[in-house]
């Protein structure tokens, strides 16, 4: 697993109190994971934070799985 | 129209003497300090280097570590306190649509407003605000995360009057169930304030005690060489609920809220009215509003926060209101031992009022060393010691920043 991906599951387990085993790449965050609407908001944030990236609204929008967040932090990661 | 009977159901309390309503009472009748070092951050360039803090409290032994996350700490107190009071008021039957949550909080989230400050400052003024910070921070997210974590759907905020906070929420709660509006109100206050901005505003103020060298004896109401208030935090609460219906479902009663009153000194923002006839308004509004006349009273829990200039005040009022009285009655600030918690203080001084007529046992003003020649000594201030007494009747004082005062009296049950 990359680096990116390492962190991604790390900030996921945190922020959503969830195990490690439950953190898949096809995960979604509201549907798997127990996350509402601000928990979504907060994880953002802090892959913005953590990757000193800026997520648009638009953008954030489509990132609802565990692997969509890894992808695009991937492509997008300075 | 006529009021409905209101009565307690419940109690829970988290304290710095203890965690429990129980073992609250324990610290009270032992008459022991909850001051000691501030643990919750650095202080050492503070001119007030200890609190009451609630000893060794670690949110992950209340709420999974997700939930806490997302709470303030004033609010993690409130539901602590509450769960021990919906739990000793055995709530389980009662319909869910008649019973409100009246909470009160002086101030709200300060630890979280302070730490998402911090944070975009030192940052490069890209605002990056935790979504929960404003749901934390608010003061009503106390009485909100009560009623979704019991589902509770009836009347439903939080009081703020700075140290009345408390006193206020319960004359609410009282108030709506006196009229019908609800069947059973959880009510209470906690405060969180134990901050960097907490003591160095009130350092500020000049209003806490710079008893570094003994903590323990710093909170002194009533002594002459007392030198302000010690900061404390932590929550109590009451179940309220109308007489007839605890009677019917055969719960447990504590006691009776049979009055409450409320004035404005309409004098300073921060300073007392020395001649305190703002204090004097609202204990004789709560006498009329119980029915009752000085002399039915037998114990006053006052507000006595340990400043020079608030102490006085109120036994000048206490003696105009009571009269002769005043010398038969037990006073006490157990401010002395829990520290001010602010928003808290009426809910814990309440709890405190109703053990007391429990046990028949005064929990004592601790820390008295050197008479204060400004105070009438015939006053039985309950120094040092708890006494033993017949309490029929107690009533709770407490006053806030703002100029608001409040005062509740509670009775022994009788039909």
């Amino acid at each position: 697993m990359s680096e990116i991906a390492e962190k991604v599951k790390a900030i996921i387990i945190d922020k959503l109190g969830v195990e490690a085993s439950e953190v898949t790449p096809e995960a979604s965050f509201t549907n798997d994971l127990g996350a509402d609407s601000l928990d979504t908001v907060e994880l953002i944030m802090e892959f913005e934070k953590e990757f000193n990236v800026s997520i648009p609204d638009d953008q954030a929008e489509n990132i609802g799985t565990v692997g969509q967040a890894i992808s695009y932090l991937e492509e997008h990661a300075k | 129209m006529s009021l409905r009977r209101v009565v307690v159901t419940g109690l829970g309390a988290i304290t710095p003497l203890g965690k429990t309503a129980p073992a609250y009472w324990e610290g009270l009748q032992a008459g022991v300090s909850g001051a000691a070092p501030i643990t919750r951050f650095d202080a050492s360039k503070f001119k007030t280097r200890f609190a009451c803090e609630v000893k060794d409290y670690n949110p992950d032994s209340y709420f999974p570590t997700k939930e806490g996350r997302k709470m303030d700490i004033f609010t993690q107190f409130a539901l602590i306190a509450a769960d021990e009071a919906i739990q000793d008021a055995k709530l389980e039957g009662v319909d869910k649509d008649r019973v409100g949550v009246i909470w009160g909080s002086g101030i709200g989230g300060l630890t979280s407003l302070q730490a998402e400050c911090i944070a975009f400052a030192n940052g490069d003024g890209t605002p990056r605000f935790n979504p929960f910070f404003i749901p934390k921070m608010i003061a009503d997210s106390a009485s909100g995360n009560i009623s979704i974590r019991h589902k509770f759907r009836g009347p439903n905020f939080v009081t703020t009057s700075a140290c009345a906070s408390s006193s206020d929420s319960i004359i609410s709660a009282f108030n709506y169930i006196r009229l019908n509006m609800a069947d059973v109100v959880v009510t209470g206050g906690s405060e969180a304030a134990i901050t960097e901005s907490g003591v160095g505003g009130f350092n500020a103020l000049k209003a806490m005690s710079e008893r570094n060298d003994a903590p323990e004896q710093a909170s002194r109401p009533y002594d002459k060489e007392r030198d302000g208030f010690v900061l404390g935090e932590g929550a109590a609460s009451l179940v309220l609920e109308e007489y007839e219906h605890a009677k019917a479902r055969g719960a447990k009663i504590y006691a009776e809220l049979i009055g409450g009153g409320m004035s404005a000194d309409a004098y300073h923002i921060t300073a007392p009215d020395p001649e305190g006839n703002g204090v004097v308004l609202v204990m004789q509004n709560a006498l009329r509003d119980a029915g009752i006349t000085p002399a039915d009273v037998d114990y006053i829990n006052t507000h006595g926060t340990s400043t020079p200039l608030g102490d006085g005040a109120e036994v000048k009022a206490i003696q105009k209101v009571f009269g002769e009285h005043a010398y038969d009655l037990n006073i006490s600030s157990t401010k002395s031992m829990t520290g001010h918690l602010l928003g808290g203080a009426g809910a814990i001084e309440a709890v405190a009022c109703i053990l007391a007529m429990q046990h028949n046992i005064v929990p004592p003003t601790i820390n008295h060393f050197t008479d204060d020649p400004e105070l009438d000594p015939k006053l039985n201030f309950t120094f040092n010691k708890a006494q033993e007494r017949e309490v029929n009747v107690a009533m709770s004082n407490t006053f806030g920043f703002g100029g608001h005062n409040t005062s509740v009296i509670f009775r022994k049950i009788r039909d």
